[in-house]
């Protein structure tokens, strides 16, 4: 189905049989005990009759009971490879993707040198093949060194393996460039995911413009420079034909647009991050750098408003938004220190925060972190199905732990649920059916 | 002024009725307007009703001018064409001079470079026994329309009798024809028209395929920009040809399936079974990220090769209207081809010129 990225196959394999488990898988609505075979890499069948069965000389996986569900995608991993190695690498952003149940990561093209040519797409490619544990896939620049003036070589990148394009974490301020970029990727069936925000509106601010930011004498970045943004973008698909999605939508006034585009047929979709659910401005605290991001984190009432996004389907995507900074850029005043989160361990931790809460149910979250994502951008995974990658893992719902930044995979630390009490965690991951993170370990 | 039963107008009013192809309001519309009998073309036709026709052909070209194909009728076009075919004769005897035009003033008036469309006018004239002047114009930036309408009206009191005019406007040679007593022919204006282009390919076709009817013609390139692309469309249409565009859609005009094309946005579908592939010149300027990103993604999508046109009939002919980029919409092999006529086209440039000329003289006033 997909020709780019890397894939990991581990040549002639004895079958795997994962037993005793708890299938849930979004794409089928499947929730039911059984067990599932994996032979050669993917999914051979699945279903209640493997509950306790194993073919002969199959090598047996007991989950224990546990939930076995598709791999998760993350369609927004930044990492600092090439460029900012001693931030994060693609082997480190592996690694903690591996530990945090992600078995795709969709790397975005901000790094130095930006993505924006067919060799890098190929570097990356082959570093992720070479040191990654997971799938990596390569999302190449909308234009030249996300500049935002002219369009980046889109169907050269697209043959050479970019499986969609983004202007990182700036948005397009020109319109015609907006337009023109949406018009020929859409030639090539090219996805493009922009990031929402108005750069002059939102010049300056640190934090989400409101009372909050008022008390703590922040310059704010007001929710409108989000759906400025977004109401410009809708209105160029009445133009243009491309594929749009918005990368991290934070308000409940960009869930309604969104909404209204759908309900009118407009090609769009959009994602939310992980912090934007589970977190919100008030959690800034007393000036906590690690909960400084683009977008902000909003009031109460926007995180309220993209749980209903989730439920409700408005919002396709889950994303952990990981963005590594080493504590030179962090460890500064608010106003001074680096913009970003890491996410790609804690994505399914914090989402169970959501679950156990009762604000949202396992099958809504993964949707939006599995099948959702593997359909925008065109993967065979995300689903339990035969033939599909057997991209998996086994997750404890229910045991809980506290958050520990010290002991995270990221080459960063910069979690905004340090110390969070959480409830659930992966504890088996198999990517291309090769187990490669079983309680607590690389294998 | 009454009724006149002049054969040409009458061919010209009646000529939508018997064409399907074009935008039969449009036309209609076009028609009245260019018989639209000013104080300045009254006498002309005037004095049309008292000449029978011309002696040597059957053919009258109903029009004072040549601006756009929008106004020629499947008859004109074909007329057009069989005189073309015979000044072709001419251009391949050892003498080439015929007496047609003798005495006659033939102004190039180019506000925009050019150099072998120019040439190729200037020869026409020649051969003709016209007198040729050359006119390079560096319009100024500013008053561009005064500039325009000053300039015309300077060279129209030096009593031309046919100004052919090349502006980097669109609609810019058709004002310039509201200003002046002489014929003008459109040589070119911005992205709108280039009239005698499309018959110089249109006859190029018809030589080497026997007809233009039936046939599939893609025309890939930059067709937003292209006057060549929109004249061809138009001429092909009313002579029944498949008209095919493909283009990137950042290089297609809005509304593009209106105008009477099916449109495509991958070379490889959209040159398939053609009889005739035409490319387009692709400007510079246009290919550093704002309308395509570069060079090399161009021609690797777009730029016509032995792999694309492998796609093509086994005997399409590929055509060019120069000049070329080689490597960009077109490898330099392709040119070379046997079946290339993009050599053919130019010397056919002159013989439609000549053709275009001679039709006009029908209508210039008489000794």
């Amino acid at each position: 189905m997909n020709s780019g990225g890397t894939s990991r196959t581990g040549g002639e394999q004895a079958t795997i049989a994962l037993i005793n488990a708890r299938l849930v898988d979004a794409e089928s609505g499947r929730d039911e005990e059984g067990g599932l075979l994996v032979e050669n890499g993917l999914i051979k069948d699945l279903g209640t009759e493997f509950r306790r069965n194993a073919p002969d000389g199959a090598e047996v996986i007991d989950c224990g009971g546990h939930v076995l569900c598709p791999g998760l995608i993350d369609m927004n991993v930044t990492t600092g490879e090439p460029g900012h190695e001693h931030r994060e690498t693609l082997t480190t952003a592996s690694r903690a993707a591996a530990a945090g149940g992600v078995t795709t990561m969709i790397v975005t093209p901000n790094t130095d040198p930006v993505i924006d040519d067919v060799a890098l797409v190929d570097f990356i490619q082959r570093r992720a093949r070479d040191t990654a544990l997971v799938h990596v896939h390569t999302m190449a620049a909308m234009t030249k060194g996300l500049e935002g003036l002219e369009m980046a070589e889109i169907g050269l990148l697209k043959e050479a393996g970019a499986i969609a394009f983004s202007n990182g974490r700036t948005s397009i301020a020109s319109a015609q460039v907006m337009r023109q970029s949406l018009d020929y990727a859409g030639d090539f069936k090219a996805l493009i995911v922009h990031h929402l925000e108005d750069a002059d509106l939102a010049d300056g601010g640190v934090m989400n413009e409101g009372e909050v930011s008022s008390r703590l004498g922040l310059p704010g970045i007001p929710a409108v420079a989000e759906t400025i943004m977004l109401e410009r973008d809708i209105q160029l698909l009445e133009l243009a034909h491309g594929r749009y999605h918005a990368a991290q939508i934070s308000c409940a006034g960009s869930l309604e647009m969104i909404g209204t585009a759908k309900t009118r047929g407009r090609p769009v979709t959009c994602g939310v991050s992980i912090n934007h659910l589970t977190l919100n401005e008030n959690d800034i605290g007393s000036y906590r750098t690690f909960l400084k991001m683009r977008p902000p984190l909003r009031p109460e009432d926007d995180r309220l408003a993209m749980i209903e996004g989730i439920r409700n389907g408005t919002i396709d995507v889950i994303v952990s938004a990981h963005d590594p900074k080493d504590v030179d850029v962090k460890r500064r005043p608010f106003s001074e220190a680096a913009y970003g989160a890491i996410g790609l361990e804690t994505l399914l931790p914090a989402a169970l925060r959501l679950y156990h809460g009762g604000e949202l149910e396992l099958m809504d979250l993964l949707r939006a972190m599995t099948i959702n994502p593997a359909k925008l951008l065109g993967l065979p995974s995300g689903r339990l199905t035969k033939g599909a990658p057997a991209d998996l893992i086994v997750v404890d719902l229910d045991t809980p732990w506290v958050v520990d930044r010290d002991e995270l995979q990221s080459r960063s630390k910069n979690t905004p649920f340090d110390e969070a009490r959480v409830q659930g965690r992966v504890l088996k991951t198999i990517v291309s059916g090769r187990l490669i993170f079983s309680d607590g370990r690389f294998t | 002024m009454g009724p006149m039963p002049d054969y040409g107008l009458v061919t010209a009013l009646l000529a939508p009725v018997y064409t399907g192809y074009f935008q039969d309001s449009i036309i209609l519309w076009r028609h009245h307007r260019n018989q639209g009998l000013s104080a300045v073309q009254f006498p002309t036709i005037a004095r049309l009703l008292m000449i029978p026709a011309q002696a040597s052909t059957d053919f009258v070209y109903p029009h004072r001018h040549l601006l756009s194909i929008e106004d020629l009728t499947p008859a004109d076009i074909n007329g057009l064409l069989d005189l073309a075919d015979k000044s072709a004769e001419i251009n391949r005897d050892v003498r080439k001079k015929r007496d047609t035009l003798r005495g006659r003033t033939v102004i190039n008036l180019f506000f925009e470079a050019s150099t072998r469309t120019q040439s190729s006018f200037e020869l026409a004239g020649k051969r003709l026994s016209a007198d040729v002047m050359n006119m390079a114009v560096k319009s100024s930036s500013i008053n561009k329309g005064e500039t325009l309408i000053d300039t015309a009206m300077t060279l129209n009191a030096m009593r031309p009798d046919i100004l052919i005019v090349r502006h980097h406007a669109a609609g810019a040679v058709e004002l310039l024809s509201q200003k002046v007593d002489c014929s003008v022919v459109n040589a070119g204006d911005g992205s709108h028209q280039h009239p005698t282009q499309a018959l110089l390919d249109a006859l190029t076709i018809r030589r080497n395929k026997g007809r233009i009817e039936g046939l599939t013609v893609a025309i890939c390139g930059d067709i937003l920009h292209s006057r060549v692309a929109r004249s061809n469309i138009m001429l092909l249409n009313a002579l029944g040809a498949r008209v095919r565009i493909v283009a990137p859609t950042t290089l297609l005009p809005p509304s593009p399936e209106r105008l009477g094309a099916e449109v495509f946005t991958f070379m490889e579908q959209g040159i398939e079974g053609a009889d005739v592939v035409m490319m387009l010149r692709l400007q510079r300027e246009r290919m550093t990220g704002s309308y395509v990103p570069s060079t090399r993604e161009y021609f690797h999508f777009f730029g016509l090769d032995q792999e694309k046109l492998a796609y093509a009939k086994p005997d399409a002919l590929v055509m060019h209207p120069g000049p070329m980029n080689r490597g960009v919409e077109i490898a330099s092999s392709m040119a070379e081809l046997p079946r290339s006529v993009i050599q053919e086209q130019v010397e056919m440039g002159v013989a439609v010129r000549m053709a275009v000329l001679e039709a006009l003289s029908y209508q210039l006033p008489k000794e």
